[in-house]
């Protein structure tokens, strides 16, 4: 049986455990129709040409970890970022594990997705915006809401900033052979509210994990929304991230990814603009290396007028690894006075590495500024000649050129320890020590 | 200190290097001038061990080390630097954090361990203001957005920083004026000792007035085609590069 035909007869499973008659059901009933009838995407599609997801389909995961699973703290602390204090919200195997958790609903609620699905209080904020952003056409998201149960529920009130910022992190401890997650993340920023939310996904053995994971953040009038996506995954670990962002009147919201590990990562991240005088950012460093791949999918939608995108991503790619960066950025007609940017910049390192980068401009209005560029090179034998007759050998001055090439996207990110830790993970991933933090 | 004798070398199979001959002992500062073209700075390159020259025939050796093997870092641990004409820029690491580094690996690779921070603070903050330079300026990304003087004067910090053997400055003088000029070659002043010895490269006399050579060469198509005293720099000055030329064909 194919990964798809077991999805679907697992729903009619999955539907004994779940609550058929609250309103979430229907939502779910109608996207399991549309995963029926597309299916996974395939390579003849235009926006899957360069990613297969041909060998995941062909793998035996379970749909439904079969037992709950404890871990030590101690054994997973560092994957967290433990260096400062932070609201936290754990799964493991897609079971969220209290445990290791710290959730709150003091002033803003930072809790769970299957709470907010079955609690009253919750009732009105699910109504308004579960899948109001999230695709109810794109087969992956169309799965994910078909089997969406748990996750993290965010919810921040009018002029409301949470004590500190909030981890989601997803454990996979291996125990079924393969698993596969399907995480669903509702955040709702309200207005002139601020949050900070950093992601991690990691599998903790060899045994292949497969997460197709939507989040959907919603950022009212004036609000703020810091997010970091932390991917430095096992080798045997594939990631398929949907997130759908919605913006009102004078919102900014930033979302830096760190692709650093994985087997195969799809990055699709969704900017709808709703509002004048927006600001989006989108950021990524990806450093890669064997035959890692990361395929980055962006879409800004410029929908309104006098409103601003910024996406600068920098890829370094190294052995076998194989990246993709697909930029779309589309301007409506009333969309007067929009200021879009974006930046791809790549490194090849070896002869082997292989990128694909396009920007796609669709732009209908006559008043915008909208620039676009893309580069692919080597490392300059001049700079890294610069470094060496200073004393530093080849292998410290390669790491620091590519520190200095990803530093752009590093200077915007607001949680310092955030920087440390993908700086030490870079270092670590490069095999050097340059005798200070970057 | 520096020998370097019949060396030849070429870039992609284009002879730049025609045989060159050049002794440096130790407290001496050697200029070496010459038009446009006549290979000073891939003399200066070689030197230093860029790999994208092939040295064909000749050696070079310092202190009776032949330097050929060694990579770029090999040689700057042993005591050789460069001041490049054109630095290059390193977004996101700091003046201080990259003199750091360098000092750091070179002691690492003479079996050191790292200079302690408060001897390191004191060593900035002494050099810096040899070369009266802000201490913003030392918090900057590397050469980012540097103007050409500070990138020249930036150079001289680190050499002061480094306390090379044999220090190489290569068109420093180049993009300078003349207040800046007075300050790098205050620097370099500083740094002259009975150990140490200085290659000036240079297209201008206007350097020389300032850090006074012992040794004058004229190159000119990859050879060393005339010596002499600070007095040949004069002339040269005066009568620019035609008459060399001339003899040299002759």
């Amino acid at each position: 049986m194919d990964l798809k035909d077991k999805l679907l007869s697992s729903f009619l499973a999955f539907e004994n455990n779940v609550d058929l008659e609250n309103p979430v059901h229907e939502i779910r009933s109608e996207a399991i129709k549309n995963f029926e009838e597309k299916g996974f995407p395939s390579k003849k599609e235009e926006a899957w040409k360069y990613t297969s997801l041909n060998s995941l389909q062909k793998v035996d995961f379970s749909i439904f970890p079969k037992q709950e699973n404890t871990l030590e703290y101690k054994d997973i602390k560092k994957y967290f970022l433990h260096e400062i204090d932070t609201y936290k919200i754990v799964f493991v195997d897609g079971v969220y594990s209290s445990y290791l958790s710290e959730t709150t609903h003091d002033g803003v609620d930072v809790c769970l997705m299957s709470s907010a699905f079955s609690k009253p209080m919750f009732r009105q904020v699910i109504d308004v915006y579960f899948n109001k952003v999230a695709s109810k056409d794109e087969s992956l998201t169309t799965l994910n809401t078909a089997f969406c149960k748990e996750g993290a529920y965010i919810y921040i009130p009018k002029n409301k900033m949470p004590k500190k910022p909030i981890q989601i992190l997803h454990l996979a401890t291996g125990n079924e052979a393969a698993l596969m997650l399907q995480p669903r993340n509702l955040v709702v920023v309200e207005e002139n509210a601020e949050v900070q939310i950093i992601e991690r996904h990691q599998s903790l053995t060899e045994n292949e994990v497969f997460t197709n994971s939507v989040t959907e953040i919603f950022a009212a009038k004036d609000a703020n929304v810091d997010y970091y996506k932390v991917q430095n995954d096992a080798n045997t670990a594939s990631l398929i991230d949907n997130t759908y962002i919605s913006q009102k009147d004078n919102s900014v919201v930033r979302v830096h990814t760190f692709s650093f590990g994985g087997k195969l990562i799809r990055n699709n991240l969704n900017f709808y603009q709703n509002g004048e005088r927006i600001d989006s950012t989108l950021k990524g460093v990806t450093i890669l290396g064997e035959k890692q791949h990361v395929d980055h999918h962006t879409l800004v939608h410029h929908a309104q007028p006098n409103c601003e995108s910024h996406q600068d991503y920098k890829g370094i790619f190294g052995e076998k690894s194989t990246g993709v960066f697909n930029g779309k950025i589309i301007v409506d007609k009333i969309a007067q006075k929009t200021n879009a940017f974006q930046q791809n910049n790549n490194i090849l390192i070896s002869d082997k590495a292989t990128i694909n980068t396009k920007p796609q401009l669709e732009i209908f209005a006559d008043d915008v500024k909208c620039s676009h560029g893309c580069t692919i090179g080597q490392l300059d034998d001049e700079a890294l000649f610069y470094l060496r007759s200073r004393g530093i050998p080849k292998k410290e001055a390669t790491a620091l050129m590519m520190y200095a090439f990803a530093n752009n996207v590093l200077e915007s990110v607001r949680i310092p320890e955030v920087k440390t830790r993908i700086n030490k993970i870079i270092a670590n991933k490069l095999g050097v020590r340059v005798g200070f933090e970057l | 200190m520096l020998e370097i004798k019949n060396l030849h070398a070429s870039v992609e199979d284009k002879k730049i290097l025609k045989g060159i001959n050049l002794e440096v002992n130790a407290g001496e500062v050697h200029a070496i001038m010459g038009p446009n073209g006549s290979g000073k700075s891939t003399l200066a390159s070689v030197i230093a061990g860029k790999e994208e020259f092939d040295i064909k025939k000749g050696t070079i050796s310092l202190d009776g080390e032949d330097l050929e093997e060694l990579a770029p870092e090999e040689r700057a641990h042993k005591g050789i630097f460069l001041s490049f004409q054109y630095p290059v820029e390193i977004p996101g690491v700091t003046v201080t954090n990259f003199i750091k580094t360098a000092i750091n690996e070179s002691r690492k690779a003479r079996g050191l361990e790292d200079m302690p921070a408060n001897q390191m603070l004191k060593l900035i903050r002494e050099k810096s203001e040899l070369l009266e330079i802000d201490r913003k300026f030392l918090s900057r990304s590397l050469n980012e957005g540097f103007s050409g003087g500070e990138k020249k004067r930036n150079e001289i910090f680190q050499l002061a920083m480094m306390e090379p053997k044999l220090a190489i400055l290569d068109e420093t003088d180049s993009g300078l004026d003349i207040d800046a000029l007075r300050i790098v070659a205050n620097g370099v002043n500083k740094l002259r000792g009975k150990d140490n010895a200085i290659i000036v490269i240079t297209h201008y006399q206007r350097l020389l007035d300032y850090i006074v050579p012992d040794y004058v060469h004229v190159l000119h198509d990859g050879k060393i085609v005339k010596s002499g005293t600070k007095e040949l720099a004069l002339e040269l000055e005066e009568k620019g590069y035609d008459w060399i030329k001339q003899e040299a064909t002759v």
